[in-house]
Formats: C-alpha cells, structure tokens, sequence
C-alpha cells in the first residue's frame, strides 16, 4: 500500500509555542485523486498545507513522496520533487508581471512548461502583462495556483481558493481542479465551501484542534454527530 | 557602458593630474558597486562591509610580506581572504533587517580589533600597521582597480539581466513564495554575500597595494562603510549605474568642499541623507525612471 501511495503522511504533528496545532495526522493519496480538508477556523488546515508543503517543519512523523522521505527536506526541494500549494493570502511577486510569476517558476521549478498555456487554464492571459499587485485577491489566488502549475506538481495543495468567489467563478474553479486531477495531479482542497468541495470531490477529512476527526464522504461527514459538533462548536 | 567607464578612467589621468584621487573615486565606486550587489540585489545591508575591505588588504599584504607572493597574485588572495571571512559569517544571513547590519558591523570591529591587537604585532603590525612599500607600483594597482571596478559593474548587470537576477528579485519580493517557484534561497544568497565579500576584498587588496604604508584604521575606518552606503542609496541600489553616479558624484563633491571646510561637508552630507531618505529613497536615478526614462 504505501509504495503505490503518491503521499503519505504518518504521526505528523507541530507545535507553536507549546501548543500543538496538527497532532498525529496521517493520511495518504493515490494519483489523480482529489482530497477535501474541512475543519474549524484554527483547526490546523493550513498548518497541514505549510507541513507538506515544507514551509514548516515538522516537530513529529513522516512523510512521504512516492516512497520518499521528505519531510526534512527544504521547501524548494520538494517542489522540485512535485509538491506545490497556493496560498490563503495569496502571495505573488507583486512587482513583477503576471507572465513575470510564471516565468519565474517554469525557470526554477525544475521542469519544461508551456506557461502560456498555464495563464490560459487559470484564465489570466489577459493580464499577463499587468503588475501582479494591481490584481484582484481572487485573480491573485489564481496566479497562485499559475505560479504552482509552472512546476509541473504532482500534488497540489489549494488553500480556500473558492471564498470570495461568485457562482460562476466557483464552477469554473471546479472545472479547472477537476480537469488537473483528470492529469494526474493530485489535489488537496482546503475549502470552507462544502457545496464547492461536493462538486469536486466526495472524500473528505475532518481536522478539529489540529486531530483527525472523519476520514469519509462528504455526506457521511455531514451526517456524523462529532463533526457537526466540531463545526457549531467551532 | 563598461567600456565608456573604462575608458574615462584610463583617460582621466592625462587631462587631470591627481591620480589618487581618481584612483580613490574608483575605489568607492568598486565598493558601493560591491555592497550594491548585496544590498540592491538582496536587501541585506551590511554596516560592517568595511571588514571585508580590510580582509582583503590585510590578506593581500601578509601574502606579499610572509609568502613573498607577487602583488598581483596577491591581490586575488586578498579577495579570497575576504570571501573567506564571509563563509565564517555566512550563518549572519539567517539574521534580518537590522539585526544583520549591527551583527555585521560587530564583527567588522572584531576583525578590526584583532589586527590592530599589539600582541599580533609580529604578524600584522598589530597598532603600526603594514608596510608593503616592496612591491609599490602606483600604475598597477590604478589599472588593477579599474578591472576591479568594471568587474563588480558587470557583475551587477548580470544581476539585472540573467535568469539568476530574475530568482533574486523573486527572493527580495517575497521569499517563501520564491521558494514555492523552486529557488535555492539559501544558496543564491550564500553566492550573493561571497561575491560582494569578494569585490570588497579585492578593493581593499588593490588599495593596499597602491597606498603601501596603512595603519589598520585606514582600511578599517567605518567611515569607509558609510561611504559606501551612502554611495550606493545616493545614485540608487538594485540598478547598475546608481552606486557609479552616485560615488563619483559624491566623492567628488567631498573633494572640492569635504577636505577645505569639513564642517560644511558634514552639514551638507547629513542634509543629503535626510533627503534622500525622505524624498528619494530609491536614489538619485529613480527621477530618470520617474519620467519614464529605464536605467539599467
Ligand atoms: N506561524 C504560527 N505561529 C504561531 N501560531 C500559529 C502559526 N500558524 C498558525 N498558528 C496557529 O495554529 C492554529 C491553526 O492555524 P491554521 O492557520 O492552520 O488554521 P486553519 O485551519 O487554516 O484556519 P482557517 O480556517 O482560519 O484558515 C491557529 O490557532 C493559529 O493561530
Ligand atoms: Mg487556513
């Protein structure tokens, strides 16, 4: 099982502070396959990102790419590997031009990418020119999830990428996710939207104070007496 | 543009006789030029870039006194000396904003402090300093500072313009984002930091040469920090002819008033920074930019 796993996450836990934030998370991902990560405002989701993503490091566990272990591994590293996120705020060069982003990444990221294409996909060839700082936070999140394609990931972590968004825009997001796992792309989707998340996706886990609460479907999830607890509670 | 700057700099000397001071403007120019490369390039200010100069002078003369080396091949070691030192340092890098400017600037006065040490008197001169008057070639060492000069140039314009230069400006934007586009963070900044270690060095090392008697105070003096600093703001970091415009301009300006009437200098020169921090915080040369004109 764990050799044909594309990640794997074994006892991962951090601290900040003494106060554990993600405690004993472990899970694993075929492949194409698309994960849904809910939880409570501070139940660790991001931190979950920002472990895997080697942006934190661990205090506790293992993690692993294909078979390898990764998670002492710099950030950089691993998105050589195939690891990449967008961000809850997203953080482009603001500076520089939306091509610019993506330029930067396809030079970097360690693979050849037709970043023309990837502006395409993310709906953002007509601003190529423009200074990313001059966009709006949603098409900021988009350059985002632009400058993380560059890299040619195998798993992708997207963090709340739908809030703010309109129906519209919400279902082409969706199409957009749904045609990159069709890819092979693997994808965790961080997601307050449970409507956005049902579209894409009907395996979900549950974090609550930084634990594993449900592993399942989305409608189990919503059916289970703990979770709806951990929501309302939180 | 290199070759324009070469040029004047080998023209300069037949129509204007004071060739130390030509040959001290082209030291400031290396200097604010080389603390540009870190500055302009990575946004780490190094209060203690002198250290690097006197590294390099210090290395070039024990290597001209103990080893007999010649000069030349002296002043390369001088740069290596200085590289050498920012290895040691390196791990000042982890340090930001102005923890890493007062950090480095300490350990420049430690450098200072263990050369000027009386007890290493028998090695470095301790307090007397070092006399390399053996091996004094005023000629050399001018057109050794020039290649010097056009060196950290050109390095700054491949900062601009190379694949290179496009991760360290990611870097300076924003770093973990630049580490999710796959830079070597740590890596590019170590090169940076050795680099510009390195043109100090090789500076201090040619300044050496051509002065041949210092006492550790005159390649040590953080005023030579400062100089460079205010230089390189002056005509403007992060581009290729700021920190040229700017030290030409301003040590000429020290020259015509600083050494007459210092106290005016000092006035003027506070005057400036105050200015410049105030209205031009990207120097001089970001006026051309601000009507459109692009500066390399
Ligand atoms: N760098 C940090 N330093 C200290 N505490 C942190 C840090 N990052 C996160 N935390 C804390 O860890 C907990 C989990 O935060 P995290 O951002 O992972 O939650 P989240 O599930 O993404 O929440 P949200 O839905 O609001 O985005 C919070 O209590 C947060 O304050
Ligand atoms: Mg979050």
């Amino acid at each position: 099982m764990s050799s044909e796993a594309l990640i794997e996450l074994k006892g991962v836990g951090k601290r900040f502070n003494g106060l554990a934030v993600v405690q004993d998370l472990g899970f694993s991902m075929q492949a194409g396959e698309i994960l849904g990560l809910v939880g409570p405002n501070g139940s660790g989701k991001t931190t979950a990102i920002n472990l895997i993503s080697g942006v934190y490091a661990v205090d506790a566990g293992e993690i692993r790419l294909q078979g390898q272990r990764i998670e002492r591994l710099a950030a950089f590293r691993r998105v050589h590997l195939g690891i990449n996120r967008s961000f809850q705020v997203p953080k482009p060069f603001r500076a520089m031009t939306v091509a610019e982003n993506v330029t930067v990444a396809a030079e970097f990221g360690g693979s050849k990418v037709d970043t023309k294409q990837i502006l395409d996909d993310v709906g953002l060839a007509a601003d190529r020119d423009r200074p990313a700082g001059a966009l709006t936070v949603n098409h900021q999140k988009m350059l985002d999830l632009a400058r993380a394609l560059a890299t040619s990931p195998k798993l992708l972590l997207v963090d709340e990428i739908g809030a703010g968004l309109n129906p519209g825009e919400l279902a082409s997001v969706a199409d957009l996710l749904l045609a990159l796992a069709r890819r092979g792309i693997a994808l965790i989707v961080v997601e307050h939207l449970l409507k956005f998340l049902n579209r894409i996706t009907d395996r979900v886990i549950v974090l609550n104070a930084g634990r594993l609460l449900f592993e399942g479907t989305l409608a189990q999830a919503s059916a289970h007496p703990e979770v709806v607890a951990a929501f309302l509670g939180g | 543009m290199l070759v324009v700057l070469g040029l004047a700099f080998l023209a300069l000397p037949h129509v204007y006789a004071n060739q130390s001071l030509l040959f001290t403007m082209m030291t400031f120019i290396a200097l604010a030029q080389g603390l540009n490369l870190l500055y302009g390039f990575t946004g780490y200010l190094p209060f203690g870039y002198v250290g690097f100069f006197g590294a390099g002078a210090y290395g070039m003369s024990l290597l001209v006194l103990h080893a007999g080396m010649p000069a030349l091949l002296a002043v390369l070691g001088g740069g290596i000396a200085a590289a050498a030192v920012a290895v040691i340092l390196g791990p000042l890098l982890r340090l930001s904003g102005a923890y890493f400017s007062i950090a480095n600037l300490a350990t420049s006065q430690i450098l200072y402090l263990v050369v000027a040490n009386p007890a290493l008197s028998p090695v470095t001169g301790g307090p007397y300093g070092l006399k390399i008057e053996r091996v004094f070639a005023p000629e050399a060492a001018y057109l050794t500072m020039l290649a010097i000069m056009l060196i950290a140039s050109a390095i700054a314009i491949f900062f601009r313009v190379s694949r290179f230069g496009l991760g360290l400006r990611a870097m300076t934007e924003d770093r973990v984002s630049a580490e999710m586009a796959g830079i070597d963070i740590v890596r590019a900044r170590l090169i940076v930091w050795l680099v510009s270690a390195a043109i100090a060095g090789l500076a201090g090392s040619a300044y050496a040469w051509s002065i041949s008697v210092y006492y550790p105070q005159a390649v040590f003096g953080l005023q030579i920090s400062v100089f460079a600093i205010v230089f390189a703001l002056f005509g403007g970091v992060g581009t290729v002819i700021g920190p040229i415009v700017g030290a030409a301009a301003l040590y000429a300006l020290y020259n015509a008033i600083g050494i007459t009437v210092p106290q005016y200098f000092e006035l003027i020169y506070g005057f400036l920074i105050v200015v410049l921090v105030l209205f031009l915080p990207d120097g001089v040369l970001s006026l051309l930019e601000r009507r459109g004109i692009r500066v390399l």
